[in-house]
């Protein structure tokens, strides 16, 4: 199961950082490595084992449909790294909405 | 340049406990404490690089508010006056939060944290953000983008990680107190590798609002000091239920307070986890702790062996699910809104800055788990790896429930070894993961976990912590068992360990 | 773009629908923070840490959406989980802030339901696959392309008021056997979806407004086979018109396709009203990986069984029955009732009656003047602009002889062109019928002498031609006369 460069490539399109030759030289092994080491997990026979996801079984945790608070506007927008119209401009978007 | 030790009457030598008295009691002005903190970290913070930022201004103002409040007999929390460091991972509005990155270099919060909420309400001073390992992911701090946080132990040594800059701070006498984040041992790690304090509460305990989220289902704000009791009080001020962060336990905290304040281990039951010691864990740290073991033995606890026979995929599975939630966790970093933008030229398309961006802006660590974590969740993947890490993580789970039926907490020594080289194992990962074995499984099950220092390792002089683990929502055991501890040790050393801190500059 | 004619398409190929339908609920919050949903607000206006998904912040489950999931859930006839929980839909995409949706994957809120349509008398039973829980996004506006439009555009700007906004989504199952009537079993089916949440009052479900979207999915297979067909899923699908109209042309498109022996990419298409196609998405090299996970700053919904049976208490009339009744007593005949379902004006129809008009005279104004005007302007006939209590009022004015039908016509015209209620357009356009006598003689006498022919015929015993002065006199008076009153005139004078 060695990772190749290649396929460290495609996760990186998925995660969307653009990694550079080098980096991805660098990467493939050691992820490879890791990918080892915890694959050991499969070592456990775990069939009829129920996944945990929270220490404590909590369920049912709701909040009451009623307003709060908006933050401002200008205080969001000027953390933007472009605003205009009032909304966060951003560059053209090749995709389609899924 | 030399660190200076405090002299014992020093303000800066008090613990939280002391100062907020003196302060109630107007002996000491609020004010008077938070400048003195102040003054130690331009003396030393230079040196030391706890600190990501210092809020000077608005501490000394609010320490003026606090002192304004006493004079006119008004209700002041128990910590009033005394200050302390937040890491730089929860929010503070009006103070740059960056999480140790570059992709939130000068990022402004437009809202705090619940945690610091609290820390506010209850009238304490936040002197200003401390460093981490970037985005909380590893054990050294070497992986902040804004340079290592270095051990006041041995300042070529690490602090321990991802909170170094929060355990440093306290150890170095910058801050009385501070409050880390613990994933995966960034609480009690550095804690035990600086000599100091540090408690992981409950997963539930505190409140996660506000905390950059690494790995939601592990993440806990948590207390770091210079004493048991100092821990507890500040635990007892943030920690309970949140309405803003629903995994959030619906439960009165535990009383840590008393149960730091008793320090009675007689009667007890304690357990020492089997898997948790032997090959890979430094002949120093297996002393002190076995020291310790029989230091509780003397003072009226039962010591028995328990065996957690799933530890052993506890490092495997926890880099699993951390990476997975994190890969999800990190997505929103992606230039559109707010943080770092690279390379918007006017005719790159927004995925190609959203993606040179956070090449730009992550360091390897955070990317390598990332690309873990999105591999661990695609599909095809997905049931192997991170389905197969949350069953092992029921398997933790059980052994502890069987352990926790057996002994009423569990020990081990915190991490297998002392402070290491800064730069010695920046490029092995594996073995930078190792630090963790000790502290792992208590996120993974959620149960309450703290480290307590036992000591020097006889072969460097480098501190040496204990972990005390309890059952979910049993936080004050840990309390209990520490401050026993404490109170017998520094009582056979003539004092804290802390005491022995060198002269800074010097190197082991 | 090549087509097959709909007659053969259907000869030859047997259509599989599958609908997604996007409700966006009437909460006053949004799905996990305390922000508004009110629609129209000025851009970011309302939007916080949690909806704009800044570092730190966490979602709160608001217990209304949980509700009235439930509630819809029941009412499509689906068993409620007993325990669920949010997922999240990894992927990257501007108007997600997190850049991931908090969804429900495998473990949905509500499952395993059906629902009936009634189209032309004949009941359609569709599966319900599953109703789920999730929120929306926040909207961009492309700057710079043509037509607003994503392609060639060089940047844009994203609001987020509406990210966080509940989502319910409500998946059929495949829906067969509807053949040549799937456009229409698709318009059916939604109009009935809209009908029911309405009436559940958990929506404002105004397909212009986007609070109720709907994608369908089109495949085709060989008449006479059972495997499905590729599918294609056609989006921007925003009337109950489109909805028609989009799986007819799809049918026709993919139609061409199979048989010039091509294959029918799976693929996301784009639906035009104006031009009445659908084009091709992006195309994507390998289906995109959502890397599903369980949510975990969420917990688990476990709805009790008690809280789902008090709330199977508020549901309202199953549509089916509901449409018994009000067939019962409107008395339409089965032809009648076919027609006001097929044209989707039940509810108004029932809003007018409550609003006073007579079943009948309902009926006439929807299904003739408010759905030509429909047609015309194509739109669904709740938005030609004209609402239920006005038609009432029109009604009323032309049985208390204020107006008569022709000059009825008018004054939809102007309620719809904005002029104001149906009374301020008649006194405005002066449409009041005339009932000054004197006004009637003089027009009457006038149509007397100009056709004297006429009044032959009349006076010889055709009473019938009389309509041609009648004709005449209304013409005179600008349609503003009661035509029987100026019948009696005009037989009375000649004799």
């Amino acid at each position: 199961m060695a990772l190749t460069a290649e396929d460290v490539a495609s996760l990186a399109r998925l995660a969307r950082i653009e990694l550079t030759d080098a980096e991805l030289e660098i990467l493939a092994p050691q992820l490879d490595v890791i990918l080892e080491s915890v694959a050991r997990v499969s070592e456990v026979a775990a069939q009829d084992i129920p996944p945990t996801s929270h220490a404590l079984p909590l369920t049912n945790v709701f909040r009451e449909d009623e307003l709060r608070p908006s933050l401002p506007r200008e205080q969001l927008l000027a953390a933007a790294p472009a605003a205009e119209q009032m909304r966060f401009r951003v560059p053209r978007i090749l995709g389609e909405e899924a | 340049m030399t660190l200076r030790q405090p002299e014992a009457s020093e303000i800066i030598r008090q613990t939280a406990v002391d100062l907020a008295v003196k302060i109630k009691s107007r002996e000491l002005s609020a004010v008077e404490v938070t400048r003195a903190h102040l003054d130690r970290i331009d003396e030393i913070d230079g040196e030391i690089h706890a600190f990501l930022y210092v809020d000077q201004e608005r501490a000394l103002a609010s320490a003026s508010r606090v002192d304004a409040k006493i004079t006119a007999g008004e209700a002041v929390g128990p910590l009033a006056g005394v200050p302390l460091a937040l890491k730089d991972i929860l929010t503070y509005a009006g103070a740059p939060t960056t999480c140790g990155s570059k992709i939130l270099e000068g990022w402004l919060p437009p809202y705090d944290a619940t945690v610091t909420r609290r820390l506010l309400d209850h009238d304490m001073v936040i002197l200003g953000k401390t460093n981490l390992d970037e985005f909380a992911m590893g054990s050294s701090t070497e992986n902040s983008a804004f340079g290592p946080t270095r051990n006041p132990w041995d300042i070529s040594r690490i602090p321990g990680g991802s909170g170094g800059g929060s355990s440093a701070a306290v150890a170095a006498y910058e801050a009385p107190l501070a409050i880390g984040t613990d994933t995966g041992g960034s609480i009690r790690q550095p804690a035990a590798v600086t000599g100091t304090v540090g408690v992981k509460p409950t997963y539930g305990g505190s409140s996660r609002y506000g905390l950059v989220a690494l790995a939601s289902s592990l993440d806990q704000p948590g207390p770091c000091a210079r004493t048991v009791l100092d821990a507890a009080l500040l635990h007892q001020i943030i920690a309970g239920h949140d309405p803003c962060d629903s995994t959030s336990i619906d439960q009165p905290v535990p009383d840590v307070v008393r149960a730091a304040r008793s320090a009675d281990v007689s009667g007890m039951k304690i357990g020492v986890v089997r898997e948790l010691g032997g090959e890979g864990y430094a002949p120093g740290v297996e002393q002190r702790f076995g020291e310790a073991v029989e230091l509780l033995a003397s003072l009226g606890a039962e010591i028995i062996e328990v065996s957690c026979p799933h530890f052993v995929y506890a490092l495997p599975a926890y880099y699993l699910i951390l990476p997975a939630e994190c890969s999800s966790n990190l997505a929103k970093f992606d230039a559109m809104r707010y943080g770092l933008r690279v390379g918007d030229d006017g005719v790159a398309s927004a995925e190609q800055v959203m993606a040179m961006t956070r090449e730009a802006g992550f360091g390897a660590e955070v990317k390598r788990r990332i690309i873990i974590g999105t591999y661990a969740l695609s599909s095809g993947y997905y049931e192997a790896y991170y389905g197969q890490a949350q069953k092992v993580r029921t398997l933790i789970s059980r052994d502890f429930d069987n352990a926790f039926s057996q002994a009423d907490v569990l020990i081990s020594p915190s991490t297998p070894i002392t402070a290491f080289k800064i730069g010695e194992k920046v490029n092995d990962p594996l073995a930078m993961y190792m630090n963790d074995l000790c502290t792992i499984p208590s996120n993974l099950a959620g149960n309450a976990s703290g480290s307590f220092p036992v000591g020097l390792a006889a072969e460097d002089g480098l501190p040496v912590g204990l972990q005390v683990m309890a059952p979910p929502l049993a936080d004050d055991r840990v309390y209990r068992v520490g401050a026993a501890l404490e109170a017998a040790l520094e009582s056979a050393w003539g004092g804290p360990l802390l005491d022995r801190l060198p002269e800074l500059g010097s190197v082991r | 773009m090549t087509v097959l004619p709909y007659e053969e398409a259907l000869a030859a190929y047997d259509p599989v629908l599958g609908l997604e339908v996007h409700v966006e609920l009437n909460t006053v919050s949004k799905m996990f923070c305390g922000c508004s949903t009110a629609f129209g607000a000025e851009p970011n206006t309302q939007v916080c840490a949690v909806c704009l998904g800044l570092p730190g912040s966490l979602p709160v489950v608001n217990a209304k959406a949980v509700e009235s999931a439930i509630r819809i859930g029941l009412a499509l006839n689906c068993t409620i989980a007993e325990w669920c929980r949010f997922a999240r839909k990894n992927y990257f995409y501007p108007d997600m802030p997190k850049n991931y949706q908090i969804s429900q994957y495998d473990e949905p809120i509500a499952y395993d339901g059906w629902t009936e349509v009634v189209l032309d008398e004949q009941v359609y039973r569709i599966g319900i696959e599953r109703a789920h829980m999730e929120e929306d996004t926040g909207k961009s506006l492309h700057v710079g392309g043509l037509t607003g439009r994503i392609h060639g555009a060089d940047y844009s700007l994203l609001d987020y008021n509406r990210s966080g906004v509940p989502l319910i989504e409500i998946v059929t199952k495949p829906i067969e056997g509807t053949g040549a009537k799937a456009p229409q079993v698709a318009r059916a089916y939604v109009t009935m979806l809209r009908d029911l949440l309405q009436a559940l009052g958990v929506s404002d479900v105004r397909m212009e407004q986007g609070s109720l979207r709907c994608d369908a999915n089109v495949s085709l297979r060989p008449v006479g086979t059972s495997p499905f067909g590729t599918r294609t899923e056609t989006k921007n699908v925003n009337s109950l018109r489109s909805v028609e109209r989009a799986v007819r042309y799809e049918i026709t498109r993919q139609a061409a396709v199979l048989t010039g022996s091509g294959r029918v990419i799976q693929e996301t298409r784009h639906w035009h009203e104006d031009s009445g196609i659908t084009t091709p998405g992006r195309s994507k090299e390998t289906a995109e990986d959502y890397r599903y996970f369980p949510e975990p700053d969420l917990v688990p919904i476990a709805p009790s069984r008690e809280w789902v049976e008090e709330l199977r208490a508020t549901l309202p009339e199953p549509p089916a029955a509901k449409l018994n009744r009000v067939s019962a007593e409107w008395g339409f005949t089965d032809l009648e009732m076919r027609d006001v379902i097929s044209a989707g004006a039940v509810n108004a129809i029932e809003a007018t009656v409550a609003a006073g008009a007579s079943p009948q005279s309902a009926r006439k104004w929807w299904l003739t003047e408010i759905a030509r005007r429909a047609n015309e302007a194509g739109v669904d006939l709740e938005n030609v602009g004209v609402t239920p209590q006005q038609v009432a009022e029109i009604q009323a004015l032309v049985e208390n002889g204020t107006i008569n039908d022709k000059l009825a016509r008018q004054v939809f015209e102007g309620v719809i062109a904005g002029e104001g209620s149906p009374a301020e357009v008649v006194a405005a356009r002066g449409l009041a019928i005339v009932s000054d006598e004197g006004a009637l003689a003089a027009a009457v006498d006038e149509a007397i002498n100009a056709n004297p022919d006429v009044v032959d015929k009349i006076k010889s015993g055709k009473v019938q031609a009389a309509g041609a002065l009648i004709g005449s006199v209304m013409k005179q008076m600008r349609g503003q006369a009661d035509a029987a009153r100026v019948r009696e005139m005009i037989l009375e004078k000649i004799g």
